[in-house]
């Protein structure tokens, strides 16, 4: 085509060159740098926009990241614990409940005294138990009451520290302000130092944060009771959300007649879609706990909640897939005799099944991280059980990580960030999964 | 006999009708499927149907009624001074008979008034167990022999199957609907009963909000003040700050994603802003708690200025941040959409790339950016958790960014976290505050969507 323009038309005479036309003037010279540097700087700021918005992503993970790693390991310290009788029980009895009554604090007293003999004090005593953690009592009353027969015998334990040493030893608080001010002391410094020495206080791994539930003692939280409440939540949300969002797809993107009762019904899932998360939740504490009675705190009820709001999502993924598979399908199924709903269920939703599971995948992940509504219905409660039902209270690691970000403890920041990493790992593992879902079972027709 | 071995009992009988149905009809039709109307299968499924759909109708609603009837059964048994008492003390007495049934108290702990109820109650639920287990079952069995008898080679079971079907179709697509009357008539109806103690003129446009109500009536300051200003304009303001940061920056990111950046570098980067609209609120509220607030916080002092510890910067900031992934892909689409003939026309008259943006591109664009910057508007507006943890509950009318203000949202929860009863005018305040946000986002949503709609087919 362009040879032939250029086979026919005379070539134009390099006219230009003699007498300079409008466009190359100095002011046009100058105007064309302008708008070429209007050009570039429009170019800029669009690169700095996404530039901007990929820092604040990159910084907001390094920051959760950075507090929270730490958090993955304790200080831990090991000592010599003599079991004897007269403290533990005193009766020689063997019941459970007057075995963990035993006077473990003064066991693990005598065990710290043991290092370190020149402590005599009331005070300097004080500030040695203070070494260990609040909750190491009960750790060893529990061990013994599940084995009667250590008592008598030594037992050489690794024990928790306090919050206050555990930030200590990991540097997370200023060691330069003057002792008065620190929640250390230097005779607790000396200690500690004597005892890395030796060999008897290290990081060791936080296995109670992987399978404890919430305590007061940030040395002694741990997230196994929100993920066992979310896990019961989400499984609720998505027995219930899951069937009817799709039967509610099928049906309006199949079978529907085009009127007005379904035209209602469409505006009312796209509007529903917007609803703010926290009108859900009022929604949940006036119809079922204000009005049906179901119990406060309970994973169920927050299920429920979840399922009415990730609905909407699913019903517009789903009929989405539902409309993408060909008409084709369709016709080809009636045409061998099939009935309607043979169509659609033997034919249409298994080839949108990839798609529908994508969009369900998504809302579940979301539902995952909801905590507003989840508030409202009071799983905001202080929970140190593992839920073992769905009617249990129970609270959600969102609204665990809620609940601790807002704890004043120096020793919740760390626990808090990594809540929030395990969280990130739990989304990214759902969001991996409907990218593969999709990745490997995308069509098209 | 426990209500969930029935429900395994019940599931056992529609398990056994299917069967049952499904052998039925192939021994009607001597083993030959060719004789059938339908397949065998719907036969099973009918059967299913009369024995299932009867029993599950009961099952709920005595699971429904259960409470209420035993509670006015035993309410009816109770010593007349108890029975006199105002209802929520009398919800307390049925509470603590029901502990006691329970075993929650140990019995030896009841009041000896209310002993013999305890026992009847006891029964009474016993009684109930044991009648629904009667009936259930009957019902059950009865519905499973009627269909069962209906059978016959030329009975239409896949249209009777199908069309049970069809009805559970319709029902679930009416949830959405229910929902929605679900949302309104609870927030009308707790609104209501607010506003028959505050004054509905006072809550709009009341400028005071103080929703501690005293718990004698003679104390000082007894009577809250419920004027919602502050927190409308609180919300307003740090909603603006976080458009400020959304639109500008969702907006370039979108037009250099559509129309500069190369498939790669898109591949890349549309997932990874999507990747901040995937992370929870929680963790952004967290994030403008601990880092951002107090880098504002400080950099403020560097310069003299005086900074509140929870300013509106802080969370309306993070909270932009949170947006730009949902103005910069709405845009991105409606960029996309625009025909790539308008570009070519204004490339052919000499103009540069973002000449093109300026002049054609986003002014054809315009009805869908501003939709969803609508749509962003209205998440920001809704937004609960960052201003929760970010924001705190200062009601300040204010429009200095660094001072503290607070919203319509964290009210919402903080009025509602902790056990509160449930009919104090503190409690339903915020119910009246839910209804005024629904409204308000409701309407910013169907406002878009019709700016949507209405300019969506311009150039098909």
């Amino acid at each position: 085509m362009t040879d032939i323009l250029a086979d026919t038309v005379p070539r134009q005479q390099p006219a230009a060159a003699l007498t300079p036309g409008i466009h190359m003037t100095d002011a046009a010279n100058k105007r064309l740098k302008a708008r070429y540097a209007a050009e570039r700087r429009f170019k800029l700021i669009g690169l700095a926009a996404i530039l901007f918005s990929l820092a604040a992503l990159v910084i907001l993970l390094t920051t959760i990241a950075s507090n929270g790693f730490t958090a993955f390991q304790q200080t831990h310290i090991r000592l010599d614990l003599q079991l004897s009788a007269e403290q533990i029980a005193p009766v020689g009895t063997t019941d459970v409940r007057q075995i963990m009554q035993g006077n473990y604090g003064a066991v693990i007293l005598a065990a710290l005294q043991k290092k370190f003999p020149e402590v005599q004090s009331r005070g300097e005593r004080r500030r040695l138990q203070a070494l260990v953690s609040a909750g190491a009592e009960s750790q060893v009353g529990r061990m013994v009451a599940a084995d009667p027969s250590l008592i008598g015998q030594s037992l050489s334990i690794w024990l928790p520290t306090s919050s206050d040493i555990d930030m200590f030893v990991k540097k997370q608080v200023d060691t330069t302000v003057p002792e008065e001010q620190r929640r250390v002391n230097d005779a607790q410094v000396r200690w500690i130092d004597s005892l890395k020495a030796s060999g008897d206080l290290e990081l060791r791994f936080n296995t109670r944060f992987f399978t404890g539930a919430d305590s007061r003692e940030p040395e002694l939280v741990g997230i196994w009771g929100g993920v066992v409440g979310s896990f019961y939540t989400l499984l609720v949300t998505l027995l219930v959300a899951f069937p009817l969002g799709i039967m509610a797809a099928i049906y309006l993107e199949e079978f529907a007649p085009k009127n007005r009762w379904t035209e209602t019904i469409e505006v009312n899932i796209n509007n529903l879609a917007a609803v703010p998360s926290i009108v859900y939740g009022l929604l949940g504490l006036a119809v079922f706990i204000g009005f049906f009675g179901m119990p406060r705190s309970a994973p169920f009820v927050g299920g429920l909640v979840l399922a009415l709001m990730s609905l909407p999502v699913i019903i517009i993924a789903s009929r989405a897939a539902l409309r993408a598979v060909p008409p084709s399908i369709r016709q080809a199924a009636l045409g061998l005799g099939a009935s309607p709903l043979q169509v659609v269920l033997h034919h249409v939703l298994p080839l949108a099944m990839p798609g529908i599971l994508t969009g369900t995948i998504i809302a579940m992940a979301h539902a995952l991280g909801e905590t507003a509504p989840l508030l409202m219905i009071g799983m905001v409660a202080f929970i140190v059980d593992i839920p073992a039902t769905p009617v249990d209270a129970a609270t959600v690691l969102p609204v665990q990580i809620f609940m601790w970000a807002d704890s004043s403890e120096r020793g919740f920041v760390e626990k808090t960030s990594a809540a929030i990493i395990v969280l990130l790992v739990f989304l990214l593992l759902m969001n991996l999964a409907a990218i593969l879902l999709r990745k490997k079972f995308e069509r098209r027709w | 006999m426990s209500l969930s071995l029935l429900v395994v009992v019940l599931l056992g009988l529609t398990i056994l009708g299917y069967y049952l149905g499904k052998s039925r009809s192939l021994a009607l039709a001597g083993g030959k499927i060719r004789g059938l109307h339908s397949l065998p299968m719907f036969y099973g499924w009918y059967v299913v149907l009369w024995c299932g759909i009867p029993t599950l109708l009961l099952f709920g609603v005595w699971i429904a009624m259960e409470d209420w009837v035993v509670r006015s059964m035993v309410i009816s048994e109770l010593p007349e001074a108890i029975r006199s008492l105002p209802a929520d003390r009398l919800g307390l007495v049925i509470s603590d008979i029901r502990n006691l049934a329970y075993g929650n108290i140990p019995l030896d702990k009841a009041d000896p008034a209310i002993r013999p109820v305890v026992d009847h109650y006891i029964s009474l639920r016993q009684t109930g167990t044991a009648a629904v287990w009667v009936v259930c079952l009957c019902l059950g069995i009865a519905g499973l022999l009627y269909g069962r008898s209906r059978i016959s080679t030329e009975f239409r079971a896949r249209n009777r199957v199908e069309n049970a079907a069809n009805i559970l179709l319709i029902i679930s697509s009416t949830i959405a609907v229910l929902t929605t009357i679900g949302i309104v008539l609870s927030l009308v109806f707790e609104a209501l009963r607010f506003f028959a103690s505050v004054n509905p003129f006072e809550f709009v446009f009341g400028l005071t909000w103080s929703p501690q109500t005293a718990i004698r009536a003679d104390q000082v300051g007894s009577s809250g003040a419920f004027g919602a200003v502050p927190l409308f304009v609180g919300t307003l303001l740090i909603a603006a700050i976080a458009m400020l940061v959304a639109v500008p920056i969702g907006l370039m990111a979108a037009v250099y994603m559509a129309e500069y950046s190369g498939p790669k570098v898109r591949a890349w980067t549309k997932p990874a802003l999507e990747v901040l609209a995937g992370i929870p609120t929680v963790v952004y509220g967290f994030f403008a708690a601990l880092t951002v607030a107090p880098f504002i916080r400080n950099a403020g002092e560097s310069i003299g200025l005086e900074v509140a510890s929870q300013s509106a910067l802080a969370a309306g900031l993070v909270m932009g941040i949170m947006i730009i992934p949902f103005v910069s892909s709405l845009s991105d689409d409606v960029i996309n959409a625009v025909p790539q003939s308008l570009r070519d026309g204004s490339y052919g008259l000499g103009a540069t790339k973002s000449e093109t943006i300026k002049r054609v591109i986003l002014p054809a664009a315009l009805p869908g950016i501003a939709a969803s910057v609508i749509l962003a508007f209205s998440r920001a507006l809704g937004e609960t958790m960052i201003v929760v943890m970010a924001a705190g509950l200062a009601a300040n009318i204010t429009a200095n960014p660094l001072a503290a203000v607070t919203t319509v949202t964290v009210h919402i929860a903080s009025l509602l976290v902790g056990d509160q009863e449930f009919d104090s005018p503190k409690t339903l305040a915020a119910f009246a505050l839910g209804l005024v946000l629904f409204i308000v986002t409701l309407s910013l949503n169907i406002v878009a969507l019709r700016i949507v709609k209405k300019y969506r087919e311009q150039y098909d």
